[in-house]
């Protein structure tokens, strides 16, 4: 049953990236509506998969791979929904909407079957390290997004270059303050994500924290996180520099939630695939 | 009766010959009341703005109705006529059509694509309408101008852009800023450069504006018109620590604001942007300031490169907007000559009803004992006759004739069977349903 709400959910997605895709050509305000009608169809879809997939597996679904990315892509495409309630950026969803269609093709390709829970998941603390952690992914997500916005818009600025692109993407004061207000959100997330994490470990190994590569990369993650946060507050670092610092903080935490799993081996490594 | 159009406009005549032909707005209506008693006209309307002094009007005669329409030039404003004779264009029927259309759809603005110009007709229409001298024809003609106009906007991407240097810069400051709301700037410069430059800021929302200058009473002076701040001209760069964007346009031979010190003001100022818009010649900014980061330089020449973009932009427009401009007109042309071809068909067939009427009641009178039978069938015989006999002219007229085949066949139609259609039998009620 779950898989059928997730197949669903991906293919409202699929048409989400679409019409995402022919609003940012024609900017036509009907068809972000339409985008955005169709994305929130997918996600109530996607939602119902993951309550189904919890009441037929009997656990929070975030043990696998195959969980997790389908796990993280509901999170950024409900943090896209509460940005597009909050702030009028509407090309987010041109860039948030297919990050979340490639993590869900990503977990299309990988097995599906609902397995018993392995004895080291049992935890009350493990769905909460699961949820901080991909919840405050998702919200760094959209800090990437604006970062990644802000470059180019800086650049055609910079560059006295005021044509299409310019026209589409939003002022650098909106990306520069979304990136630090997505921030202030994130980072606490990750950091409960991080102390439950610390704390689940305790029950699983008998200690809080292992410098396993996981681990490790997390703690860079959040480094490079807690800098940006400091030099924002103090110096005032803000635009290009902040917007490089989003995407570098962004590129270690997908790297220490996938590229842990798939190129370095440690303790998180068997909950896995 | 011909749709005509007189005027003139900023390609044709200066602004002093524009200024003198221009009707105040309060006077237009009595303007209009007067050309409505001239008795080779019957509907009129004035479009007098800025850039163009125009009377749209149906005519019975089309070339007296010209020369009664200077005749009004010349007395209403008390100006010789050959003052703005060479100035003034005259276009009837489709041309006229055409003109307007592309009026409206601000195709003939000297900045093509403004949206002012539709609003400037709207009012003119509503002006024509309270003094009744618009009537069928410039109802229906306004209406579809509306129609084309709205089209041209919505199809086409002609409006767009900005296309003058100062909103090149409103429209930069807005994807620096986001708003210009609660944001300050500071005029280096008093002079009427920087003025303008501002102007369009301060309309755009800005909320303060700071004014420095060489010679401090200007720099006082032109902040009071502003409702803003003066800053004595030693203090420039304690200006630039309270401002986001600068206008520079002074007469000074070198720069006059420096990397070094720049970069020092971004640095106190917690990396706030600001923006510099130089529109001085010789320059007053060191184009190295544009290199620190945070800091947005835009030059004179790199305004109007944007703004010569965006133009060239709205001519690609343009094109696609002539092209509904001329579907458009053509459906109006069709309108228009269906007002003449169809009192003519009536007439037509009056014509033959009458002669049938006529001939059946003389038959009728010779056979009394006729059966009631006979006599339908008799009626039906002859209306039978009649309409096979019309079919074919009246099919050829109400095709979609070019012009002037379309009157051709009208003048022959009337030579041929002695038709008389004036010009009051043309229907009142505009009854075309595609509106």
């Amino acid at each position: 049953m779950n898989i059928y709400f997730f197949k669903f959910a991906s293919l409202f997605y699929l048409l989400g990236v679409l019409a995402y895709s022919v609003y940012i050509i024609f900017l036509k305000e009907s068809l972000s509506k339409l985008a955005m009608t169709i994305v929130s169809i997918g996600f109530a879809s996607h939602t119902l998969a993951i309550l189904t997939r919890y009441a037929e597996a009997g656990y929070t679904p975030v043990t696998n791979l195959y969980e997790s990315l389908s796990f993280f892509a509901w999170m950024i495409i409900g943090v896209l929904l509460i940005a597009n309630l909050k702030y009028k950026v509407k090309v987010l969803g041109s860039f948030l909407t297919p990050i979340a269609l490639i993590l869900m093709l990503f977990a299309f390709a990988l097995p599906k079957e609902i397995l018993p829970l392995a004895p080291v998941l049992k935890s009350f603390w493990h769905p909460f390290h699961v949820i901080f952690a991909f919840l405050g992914n998702a919200v760094f997500t959209l800090t990437f997004c604006c970062g990644i916005m802000y470059l180019i818009q800086e650049h055609q600025l910079k560059s006295k270059r005021m044509g299409a692109i310019t026209k589409r993407l939003p002022p650098l004061k909106v990306l520069d303050d979304l990136n630090y207000q997505s921030l202030t959100f994130g980072f606490p997330l990750l950091t409960l994500g991080i102390i439950t994490g610390a704390i689940w470990a305790e029950y699983a190994w008998g200690r809080y924290w292992n410098w396993d590569p996981k681990e490790t990369w997390s703690l860079i993650t959040w480094l490079l996180y807690a800098a940006l946060l400091h030099q924002r507050l103090t110096v005032g670092w803000r635009g290009k520099k902040a917007a490089i610092m989003a995407i570098v903080g962004f590129m270690a935490a997908l790297f220490t939630f996938l590229g842990v799993n798939l190129i370095l081996s440690g303790l998180h490594t068997y909950s896995n695939w | 009766m011909e749709l005509i159009v007189i005027g003139l406009n900023h390609k044709t005549a200066p602004i002093e010959i524009r200024e003198r032909l221009a009707f105040p707005e309060e006077g237009i209506e009595k303007a209009l009341s007067q050309i409505k008693s001239v008795p080779s006209l019957k509907e009129n309307m004035i479009l007098s703005t800025c850039n163009r002094v125009e009377i749209y009007a149906a005519a019975r005669e089309t070339e007296k109705a010209m020369l009664d329409l200077k005749d009004f030039l010349c007395q209403y404003h008390s100006l010789p006529l050959k003052e703005f004779e060479k100035n003034l264009y005259f276009l009837k029927g489709e041309e006229a059509v055409r003109h307007i259309f592309r009026v409206a759809s601000s195709l003939d603005s000297m900045v093509v694509g403004e949206p002012q110009i539709l609003g400037q007709i709207k009012s003119a229409y509503n002006i024509a309408t309270d003094a009744k001298t618009s009537g069928l024809i410039l109802h229906r003609l306004l209406h579809r101008a509306f129609h084309v106009a709205k089209r041209v906007r919505t199809e086409t991407k002609i409006g767009n852009s900005a296309v003058s240097v100062s909103f090149v810069a409103v429209e930069l400051a807005k994807k620096i800023f986001g708003t210009l709301e609660k944001r300050t700037v500071l005029l280096i410069g008093a002079g009427e450069m920087c003025e303008l430059a501002a102007r369009d800021l301060v309309s755009g929302g800005i909320e303060k504006v700071i004014v420095t200058n060489r010679t401090y009473e200007r720099a006082v002076a032109l902040a009071q018109e502003f409702r803003g701040e003066p800053i004595r001209f030693e203090e420039i760069y304690r200006g630039l620590r309270m401002v986001d964007i600068v206008i520079s346009a002074t007469n000074s031979p070198q720069y006059l604001l420096h990397h070094e010190e720049v970069a020092k003001v971004i640095k106190d100022r917690k990396q706030k942007p600001i923006f510099f818009i130089d529109i001085a010649d010789p320059r007053d900014v060191e184009p190295e300031v544009g290199d620190i980061e945070n800091v947005y330089l835009y030059n004179i020449d790199d305004l109007q490169k944007v703004a010569n973009d965006n133009i060239h932009d709205r001519e690609k427009e343009a094109r696609k907007a002539e092209a509904i401009v001329k579907d458009e007109v053509a459906k109006f042309v069709n309108w228009y000559q269906s007002l003449e071809v169809t009192p003519m068909i009536i007439a037509l067939r009056k014509k033959f009803e009458e002669i049938r009427n006529k001939e059946l009641a003389k038959t009728l009178s010779i056979h009394p004992n006729f059966s009631e039978k006979e006599r339908q069938s008799l009626e039906a015989l002859t209306s039978s006759i009649i309409n096979k006999i019309l079919h074919d002219p009246l099919t050829l007229l109400k095709q979609k004739n070019e012009e002037a085949m379309a009157d051709l066949y009208l003048d022959a139609l009337c030579a041929l069977f002695g038709l008389l259609v004036k010009s009051s039998e043309i229907p009142n009620k505009e009854n075309d349903k595609d509106d």
